[in-house]
C-alpha cells in the first residue's frame, strides 16, 4: 500500500485530504466526525475579528445544477464566513487539535484590512496550537462587499501587503486563499509568494447565479424576492481549478510555491489530477456537503490503488508530474496529426457524429442509407468533436498518422515535430534552428 | 357467494372481492416527473432517428422526449398529438418491443430501449387529464363528412377533418365510440376509463356529432351517405370472427374471445363475471393472448392457450406471450383442435399434435386432450358488413395509400382494410391520412 502520509508546507497530515474551510468544518461536532471518518485536515471555518459576530441570512443560501437524475453538479452559496462567537471557536479549535494531534488544524482568517486586527487575531490562533493560518482573500460575496474576502483578492498590491503582516506577527506557516474572479491567477499568486506566504490555495468559489425563477423573475437560491450573486462550487468548477493550479506550477515565478488545490474535487481521481499538476494536497468542500465524510474512504483507498499501480510510494512522487506538459498553443506540434475511427463494431448508428460533424464542423462523416456512419479522412481536421458527442465510449477513437504518411485533406507528408512558432504562415517565424 | 379458484364450472367471484381492482389495474402505472426526466435522459436524440420511421404515425419521439426533458411534457404532448391524436392510447397498447422500442438504437446497444411508450404515456397525460384541448378547427367550409365507426380510424380520421373546418357525423352500431379501445383492448392497458375520457377529450375539437346504434347496412346504405354527405370515410374494422369448422362448435361454454372480452370491458363489477376453473383458449394473436390472460385474472384456475403453428408464427409478440407465461398461462403451440367434447357443455377439448407439412400444418398422429369448463376461439376476425360495390382485395377493403377506394368520394382505413398491421396505431394512421386526402379533394372540387 502506498503511503499517503503528507507533508504540505511542515504541516504532517495522515493523506492528502482536507476539509475546506466550509460549512463541515464551522464547528468542533463536525470535524471530530471527520476526523472520525478518517479525514487528513481542516481548514477551519473563516474566522472574523472580535466583536459581534457575522449575521447569514435566514432563507435559502445554496442553488444548485443538477444531471437528470439529481446529481448534483455545481453548488452555489452566499454563506458568509463564520457566524459562532469567536472566542467558541478558538475554543473549539483548540480542543480538537489537542484530541487529534496527527490531523492536520489550519485556520481561515478573514478580517478587516489593518495591519491591528490582523495582529489581533493572529494572536488568539497562536493560542490554539494550531498548525497555520489560510488567509481567505477569495469569498466572492458579502464580505468583498465590506472590503474583505475577495475585494482583497484581486488586489495584488493588498495581498502582498496583508501577507506581510501575517508573517510578520506570526510564526505559523501561511496559505493565501485565492480567488478566481480575477483574470490572470499568476498575479496574485506571484504578490502572495513577494509578501512572504508559504503556499496558495485555490480556488475559492467562483461569481454565479445559478438559475432564474421563471414566475418571480428573480435570481436563485431566493430571499424574498431577490437574489445576489453567490459563489460556484463542486463538479462543475473543477477544469477551471486545475487551469488555474496548473497556471501557478509552471510560472517560473511561481513554480517553487506550494500550491493546495481547492475545486471541485469529488473523487479520488480527480485528487490526482489536481497533484500532477502540481498541489501538495487537495481542498475538498461540495463532495462532502453532498455525500457526507463517508467518501474519504473511496478518496484514500482509490488514489493509494492507483499509487501502487502506477509504483508510486509516496504522493510527492505524484505531485508536479504533469506540469511539464502543460505547454502554451504556440508549442504544439502542427506535424501531430490525427483522424477520427470509427468502430463498426460498437457503433449503434445513432447519428450524432454525423449530425455534429455535418451541421457543425467539417462534413467528414458519412452516411448510408443504411446507417453506417464513416469517417472521410479527405475531410476530417481531427478536431474530436464526434468522440464528445458519441454516446458510446471508445467507439470512435482518434488514429496519430504515422510520419511519412501523407493526410489525405492536406496532401501534405507527416513531417517531424514543428509549431506555430516556425510556420512559414507565422508572420513573427523565426527560423528553425 | 364464495367461490374459489378450484370452484367447478363456470362462476363468478372466484376471488377475494377486493382483488379485483388490483388484478385490472395499470399495468404500467405513470411515470411520476421525476422518473420521467431520468427516463428522458437515455435518449440520444438520434439524427433521423430510427424509431421514427417504426412508428406508424411517425411522431417525432427524439423531439417530444426533448421538451420532457426541457421541462415542457404540454408541448411534448403536442408534438404527439400532431401525429397521432390518439398518441395517449397508443402509448398504452402499442407493441412498442416490435415498433419505435424496438427500432430504438439503445434497444441495439444494450437491449434496453428508451422506454418511448412510458414516455409518450407521461406527455399526452398531461394534457388529457386537465381535459386540455390543444388544437381549434379552422374556419368552417360548410363541408359534410361522414365517418363510419368510431374507432381509432374514425376518430383520427374525424378529428383531423373537424381541424380542417369540416363538420363530421360519427356513425356507429354500438352504444359507446372508442371502437376495441372500448370494447377489445386488455383492460388492464386501458384502466380506470381511460378509452371513454380520451373520446371526450378529442371531441372537444367540436364539429363532431355523434350518431350511436346506427349500423350501415341495416340502419342505411352507402348511397344513403353519399347523398346526405359530401365524403364517406369507412372505419368499420373486423366485426365478424372466424369459427374453427369443427362439429359442436356452438355448445354451452364455448365462445368467441372478442364477445367475451366486451362484456369483460362493459362489466362494471368483476366479480360478477362468470370464468370457468379449465379454461381453453385457441389462437395466436393478440387476442387470444388477452382472452388467456384475462381469464387468470378473473380467477380461472387452468389456462391454456393453444396455436397450431409455432411461436414464431405467433401474431402476439414476444412480449406479450412472458407476460401471459408470467401471468400463469400455459402456452401449447404446434396443436390443432379436432374435436370438442362436450355433455351439454363443454368438457373437453381434443388436439392433434402438427407439424409444417406439404400441405400447411399436417396432424402428426399424435393427439391430446384438454379439460375445458370454458372454451374461447381467438382464430381472426373477419370484415363484415362492407358495402356492396367497394371493392375487395382479398378479405378486406381495397384502398390507395391515401385511403380512397374503388367508389368515388369514399375512403376507409384501420382494419377493414389491408396494408399495415391490425394495430390501434396503424388505424390512426390510416384514418389520419385518409383525412387528409378527403380534405383536399373537398377543397379542390370547390364546389
Ligand atoms: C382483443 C383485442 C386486443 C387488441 N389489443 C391490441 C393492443 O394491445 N394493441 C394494439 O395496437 N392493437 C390491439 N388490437 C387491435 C386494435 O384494437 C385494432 O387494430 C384497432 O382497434 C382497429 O381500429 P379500427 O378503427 O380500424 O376498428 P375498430 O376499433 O374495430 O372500430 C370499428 C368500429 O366500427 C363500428 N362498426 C363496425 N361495423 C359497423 C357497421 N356496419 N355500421 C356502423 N358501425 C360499425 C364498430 O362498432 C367499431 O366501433 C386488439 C384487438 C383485439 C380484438
Ligand atoms: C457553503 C460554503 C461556504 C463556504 N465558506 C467558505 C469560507 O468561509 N471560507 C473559505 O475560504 N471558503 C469558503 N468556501 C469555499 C470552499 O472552501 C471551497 O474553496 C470551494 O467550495 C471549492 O471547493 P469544492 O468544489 O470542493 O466545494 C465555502 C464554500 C461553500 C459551499
Ligand atoms: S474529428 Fe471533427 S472533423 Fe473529424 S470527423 Fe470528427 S467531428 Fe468531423
Ligand atoms: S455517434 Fe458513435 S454510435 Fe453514434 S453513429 Fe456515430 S460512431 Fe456510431
Ligand atoms: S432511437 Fe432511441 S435514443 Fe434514438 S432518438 Fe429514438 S428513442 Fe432516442
Amino acid at each position: 500500500m502506498a503511503n499517503l502520509t503528507t507533508n504540505f508546507i511542515g504541516i504532517k497530515s495522515p493523506n492528502p485530504y482536507w476539509l475546506a474551510s466550509a460549512p463541515p468544518t464551522d464547528k468542533e461536532y463536525n470535524v471530530v466526525r471527520a476526523f472520525k471518518a478518517g479525514w487528513g485536515g481542516v481548514v477551519w471555518k473563516t474566522l472574523g475579528a472580535e466583536g459581534p459576530p457575522i449575521v447569514n441570512v435566514n432563507g435559502p443560501r445554496y442553488g444548485a445544477i443538477w444531471g437528470a437524475d439529481r446529481r448534483l453538479l455545481g453548488l452555489n452559496n452566499i454563506e458568509l464566513i463564520t457566524d459562532r462567537p469567536l472566542e467558541v471557536n478558538l475554543r473549539e479549535i483548540k480542543q480538537v487539535k489537542r484530541d487529534w494531534p496527527d490531523r492536520a488544524m489550519v485556520v481561515s482568517l478573514m478580517v478587516p484590512c489593518d495591519e491591528e486586527s490582523w495582529k489581533a487575531i493572529l494572536k488568539h490562533v497562536e493560542d490554539t496550537e494550531a498548525d497555520g493560518v489560510e488567509l481567505n482573500f477569495g469569498c466572492p460575496h458579502g464580505m468583498s462587499e465590506r472590503g474583505m474576502g475577495a475585494a482583497v483578492g484581486q488586489v495584488p498590491e493588498y495581498i502582498e501587503m496583508v501577507t506581510r503582516w501575517v508573517k510578520q506577527h506570526s510564526r505559523m506557516p501561511c496559505i493565501v486563499k485565492l480567488t478566481p474572479n480575477i483574470a490572470d491567477i499568476r498575479k496574485p499568486a506571484e504578490a502572495a509568494k513577494r509578501g512572504g506566504a508559504d503556499a496558495v490555495s485555490l480556488i475559492n468559489t467562483i461569481n454565479s447565479i445559478t438559475s432564474v425563477n421563471l414566475d418571480t423573475f428573480s435570481p436563485e437560491p431566493m430571499i424574498d424576492g431577490k437574489g445576489a450573486h453567490g459563489g460556484y462550487c463542486g463538479p462543475a468548477v473543477k477544469p477551471i481549478a486545475l487551469n488555474m493550479v496548473s497556471e501557478i506550477a509552471r510560472s517560473p515565478e511561481t513554480a517553487d510555491l506550494p500550491i493546495s488545490g481547492i475545486g471541485g474535487v469529488t473523487t479520488w481521481r480527480d485528487a490526482a489530477e489536481f497533484m500532477t499538476l502540481g498541489a501538495g494536497n487537495v481542498q475538498v468542500c461540495t463532495a462532502a456537503m453532498t455525500y457526507g465524510f463517508g467518501i474519504i474512504k473511496e478518496l484514500t483507498a482509490g488514489l493509494s490503488q492507483y499509487m501502487d499501480q502506477k509504483g508510486f510510494t509516496s504522493v510527492d512522487q505524484l505531485v508536479g508530474r504533469a506540469v511539464p506538459n502543460v505547454t502554451d498553443w504556440q508549442y504544439l506540434n502542427l506535424n501531430y496529426v490525427t483522424k477520427a475511427k470509427i468502430n463498426q463494431d460498437l457503433c449503434i448508428s445513432c447519428g450524432r457524429c454525423f449530425a455534429a460533424c455535418e451541421d457543425t464542423s467539417h462534413q467528414a462523416i458519412s452516411m448510408s442509407p443504411d446507417r453506417v456512419f464513416e469517417v472521410i479522412d479527405e475531410e476530417c481536421v481531427a478536431c474530436n468533436l464526434c468522440v464528445n458527442v458519441c454516446p458510446v465510449q471508445d467507439c470512435i477513437t482518434m488514429e496519430e498518422m504515422p510520419k511519412g504518411a501523407v493526410d489525405p485533406r492536406t496532401g501534405e507528408v507527416v513531417g517531424d515535430y514543428g509549431n506555430w512558432t516556425t510556420h512559414p504562415n507565422n508572420p513573427m517565424a523565426k527560423a528553425a534552428e | 357467494m364464495s367461490n374459489s379458484l378450484t370452484t367447478p364450472g363456470i362462476v363468478p367471484a372466484r376471488l377475494n372481492p377486493d382483488a379485483y381492482a388490483e388484478q385490472f389495474d395499470d399495468l404500467y402505472p405513470d411515470y411520476d416527473p421525476h422518473e420521467a426526466m431520468v427516463a428522458a435522459d437515455r435518449c440520444y436524440f438520434c439524427h433521423d432517428a430510427p424509431c421514427i420511421t417504426a412508428c406508424p404515425t411517425e411522431i417525432d419521439i427524439p423531439l417530444f422526449i426533448r421538451q420532457i426533458q426541457a421541462g415542457q411534457p404540454e408541448a411534448a404532448a403536442r408534438t404527439i398529438f400532431d401525429q397521432n391524436i390518439l398518441g395517449g392510447m397508443c402509448a398504452r397498447v402499442c407493441p412498442t418491443e416490435t415498433l419505435c422500442e424496438g427500432a430504438c438504437v439503445r434497444e441495439a446497444a444494450e437491449g434496453k430501449p428508451v422506454e418511448i411508450g412510458r414516455l409518450q404515456r407521461y406527455a399526452t397525460e398531461t394534457l388529457i387529464q386537465k381535459n386540455a384541448h390543444p388544437y381549434t378547427r379552422a374556419p368552417s367550409t360548410g363541408k359534410r363528412v361522414a365517418v363510419v365507426g368510431a374507432g381509432p380510424a374514425g376518430l383520427a380520421c374525424a378529428h383531423r377533418l373537424a381541424m380542417h373546418g369540416h363538420d363530421i357525423t360519427i356513425l356507429d352500431r354500438r352504444e359507446k365510440p372508442g371502437g376495441l379501445n372500448e370494447y377489445g383492448i386488455a383492460a388492464y392497458k386501458a384502466a380506470h376509463g381511460f378509452a371513454q375520457a380520451e373520446v371526450d377529450w378529442l371531441m372537444q375539437i367540436g364539429g363532431i356529432t355523434l350518431r350511436q346504434g346506427w349500423t350501415l347496412g341495416a340502419d342505411g346504405t352507402l348511397a344513403d351517405l353519399q347523398a346526405e354527405f359530401d365524403a364517406v370515410f369507412l372505419g368499420i374494422g373486423l366485426a365478424g370472427v372466424n369459427a374453427l369448422g369443427l362439429d359442436g362448435e356452438v355448445v354451452l361454454g364455448a365462445r368467441d374471445a372478442v364477445d367475451f372480452i366486451a362484456e369483460l370491458r362493459q362489466t362494471e363489477d368483476l366479480s360478477t363475471l362468470p370464468i370457468g376453473r379449465h379454461v381453453v383458449v385457441i389462437g395466436g394473436g393478440m387476442t387470444a393472448v388477452d382472452a388467456a390472460v384475462q381469464s387468470r385474472l378473473l380467477g380461472a384456475e387452468h389456462v391454456s392457450m393453444v396455436y397450431r403453428r409455432g411461436r414464431d408464427a405467433m401474431s402476439a409478440s414476444d412480449y406479450e406471450l412472458s407476460h401471459a407465461a408470467n401471468e400463469g398461462v400455459k402456452i401449447i403451440t404446434n396443436a390443432m383442435p379436432i374435436a370438442i367434447h362436450a355433455n351439454g357443455a363443454v368438457r373437453e377439448v381434443e388436439f392433434a399434435y402438427t407439424h409444417a407439412g406439404e400441405t400447411g400444418m399436417e396432424p402428426t398422429g399424435e393427439t391430446f386432450r384438454l379439460k375445458a369448463d370454458q372454451l374461447f376461439k381467438a382464430i381472426g376476425q373477419t370484415l363484415v358488413g362492407a358495402p356492396e360495390g367497394v371493392a375487395l382485395d382479398g378479405r378486406k377493403i381495397k384502398v390507395a395509400a391515401d385511403g380512397s377506394t374503388s367508389v368515388p368520394g369514399v375512403w376507409a382505413g384501420g382494419d377493414c382494410t389491408g396494408g399495415g398491421e391490425d394495430l390501434t396505431v396503424t388505424a390512426v394512421a390510416q384514418g389520419r391520412d385518409a383525412a387528409e386526402s378527403i380534405h383536399a379533394s373537398l377543397m379542390k372540387s370547390g364546389a
